[in-house]
């Protein structure tokens, strides 16, 4: 088909001449399916980011731009006031609040009772050790939305529906938590905790002072994921709570939806607020989600 | 296990001493004491209410009064296998998965092999593919409520800047509402499988791509007959991660139809809501969420050992 010739040798300036990181040099019908691809490509980037922008086009508009032409991209004279009106009416300062306070609690307590138990099951040898773990592991296979009956019953009975701890109670026993700890904790030179041991350290001392302080990367890929995890979390908040001032933002914008009097700019607005935390988090933290995901399940 | 494992690791301390990883006595209590926070969240909250389900389902409770109720035997599970409702709603949760799954697997695999070939500025379609994964359902089911409203939607436009003059009610065509919502959901999920997909095409070594070009295979080739066959393991995560995320469907559906029109969009989760949380019938409402998760559980199956065996032919 193509003629190819081989890159000189693997070097920075190799890759540099052939553009490509595979370190071959194509020849002219390849750059044409490069092109093409990359042209592809683009179009289908703008594709996947057309429903969000026309989010944004809408919001700053005014209602009589979008009572001429309401599908239109661009506004003639743009204004933040569907944004000031929502923020100032609604209660989406209330659901931010009360998600951001959920999801850090859920968060805290996740990563403190999973890396404690993944701690005793990493490097503690016990009775019924391994039970301890197939039990827990089993647990991944049972879909949270089976127990949304029980939990509600439970919740009921304590009293604690339309407060935070009925959010986050339901969402601490992360299966997957524990699992990445001690596969993580399992990396650990067992030399150093014993060293630890023998110069009479006790257990938890161990856990704090010496584990938890190497265990950086995976503390903060659990905190990310069930952060993100919670925040976004529907079903159970949706059930859990009533009150429109005690909701969770995802839960909260449903009832803004239901609300049918306002108007589509308004809506968007909201929509647009809805989806601001968590762009933000993944801009900043591109990386460790994307490789945490990659992580799961390729090792 | 324990002196075996202490002399064969090079003496790094004194054959004698014990070692001390191994716990006796009140290390035994200390292990009690590290699993307990966990634990007890771990029965209260996760293995409590399934032992709990099991049980309610052989029970009349409901949610306005609390409790079990009174003892019905198997009625609850002749009720929900005889009924239509129950079969129709499951039927509904297949075909969202068959609608979803299939795009899902060969779109995400589609824009990782053409983004992996980008040679700059692979953030941007890494940013682009995968933003949508991280909002809430809500905001993906607001946005999409307008973008498919009849005729100020966003969809109807551009249907009609394609040529079509009278373009469908996208949620509210029996025909089409589940095909609409499963459109969105591409939209919004495909970003994580593309993730999953560029990391495995990352892994390849460069030297497999090097030999196939000095082969003489173009492009197209080196894709079918060199990369794509590599990418099994990851097509294999990517199934059954997909195929139990789809039978689970509940949010976006709940939002943009609540299961309408005429419950033609009424997944086997809502169905379970509605008896329970709707209709307060608790004790059939864990019946049928038993026998969700159990088909789930048989599906998933299935759908493994099929992969597995593709998968070893191939």
């Amino acid at each position: 088909m193509a003629t190819l010739t081989r890159a000189p040798a693997r070097t920075a300036a190799a890759s540099a001449r052939t553009g490509n990181r595979y370190g071959v040099r194509y020849a002219g019908s390849e750059r044409l399916f490069n092109r093409v691809t990359l042209g592809v490509l683009l179009a289908l980037a703008l594709l996947w980011l057309a429903p969000l922008a026309w989010a944004l086009a809408t919001s700053i508009r005014t209602p009589a731009e979008l009572a001429t032409d309401p599908t239109a991209w661009i506004s003639d004279n743009p204004t933040l006031a569907n944004y000031r009106e929502v923020l100032g009416a609604g209660r989406i300062p209330y659901w931010y609040v009360n998600s951001f306070i959920t999801s850090a609690l859920t968060t805290l307590l996740t990563v403190c009772t999973a890396s404690l138990a993944a701690f005793a099951l990493s490097r503690l040898r016990f009775r019924y050790r391994r039970p301890v773990f197939l039990l827990i592991l089993a647990g991944v296979m049972i879909p949270p939305q089976l127990l949304m009956i029980p939990h509600f019953q439970t919740l009921q009975i304590t009293g604690m529906l339309n407060t935070y701890w009925a959010v986050i109670l339901p969402q601490v026993p992360n299966v997957v938590a524990v699992f990445v700890f001690k596969q993580f904790f399992d990396g650990i030179p067992v030399e150093l905790t014993d060293a630890a041991r023998a110069d009479g350290a006790s257990w938890l001392r161990i856990y704090w002072q010496i584990v938890m302080p190497l265990s950086r990367p995976a503390i903060s890929a659990v905190t990310i994921f069930v952060f993100v995890w919670s925040w976004n979390n529907f079903l159970w908040p949706l059930l859990a709570v009533t009150d429109p001032q005690m909701m969770t933002l995802p839960v909260g914008l449903t009832s803004v939806q239901d609300a049918f009097g306002l108007p589509q700019a308004q809506l968007m607005a909201s929509a647009v607020l809805g989806a601001l935390p968590l762009l933000t988090v993944f801009l900043f933290f591109q990386r460790r989600i994307v490789e945490g995901i990659a992580g799961t399940g390729l090792k | 296990m324990s002196a075996t494992t202490t002399t064969t690791a090079p003496a790094a301390r004194p054959a004698a001493e014990p070692a001390p990883r191994h716990t006796t006595g009140s290390g035994r209590w200390t292990a009690s004491g590290m699993l307990l926070p966990f634990g007890a969240f771990y029965v209260v909250f996760l293995l409590g209410p399934l032992v709990y389900t099991g049980i309610a389902g052989f029970f009349n409770g409901s949610l306005v009064k609390g409790g079990l109720g009174s003892w019905v035997g198997l009625e609850n599970y002749r009720q929900a296998l005889g009924s239509a409702d129950f079969w129709s709603s499951l039927g509904h949760t297949i075909w969202f998965t068959v609608l979803t799954t299939v795009p899902l697997i060969l779109i995400a695999l589609a824009l990782a092999l053409m983004t992996d070939r980008v040679s700059r500025g692979k953030w941007f379609f890494r940013l682009a593919f995968f933003a949508p994964f991280m909002l809430p359902s809500s905001v993906i089911s607001l946005l999409f409520m307008w973008i498919y409203a009849d005729e100020i939607g966003l969809a109807g436009s551009v249907a009609k800047l394609l040529g079509v003059d009278a373009p469908p009610s996208w949620l509210g065509d029996p025909n089409w509402a589940m095909i609409s919502i499963a459109a969105a959901t591409v939209w919004w999920t495909v970003g994580f499988n593309f993730v999953i997909y560029l990391a495995a095409l990352q892994e390849i070594p460069r030297e497999v791509h090097e030999a196939a070009a000095i082969d003489g295979a173009g492009p197209w080739q080196r894709l079918r007959l060199v990369v794509v066959p590599m990418l099994g393991r990851a097509t294999t995560l990517v199934a059954v991660l997909q195929l139990v995320a789809s039978l689970k469907v509940f949010d976006q559906i709940y939002m943009m139809t609540n299961g309408g029109p005429d419950d033609v969009t009424r997944p086997s989760l809502l169905y379970v809501y509605q008896t329970g949380f709707t209709d307060g019938r608790a004790g059939y409402a864990s019946t049928v969420a038993l026998l969700l998760f159990v088909i789930i559980l048989l599906i998933s199956l299935v759908w493994f050992a099929l992969i597995r065996r593709t998968e070893k032919e191939a």
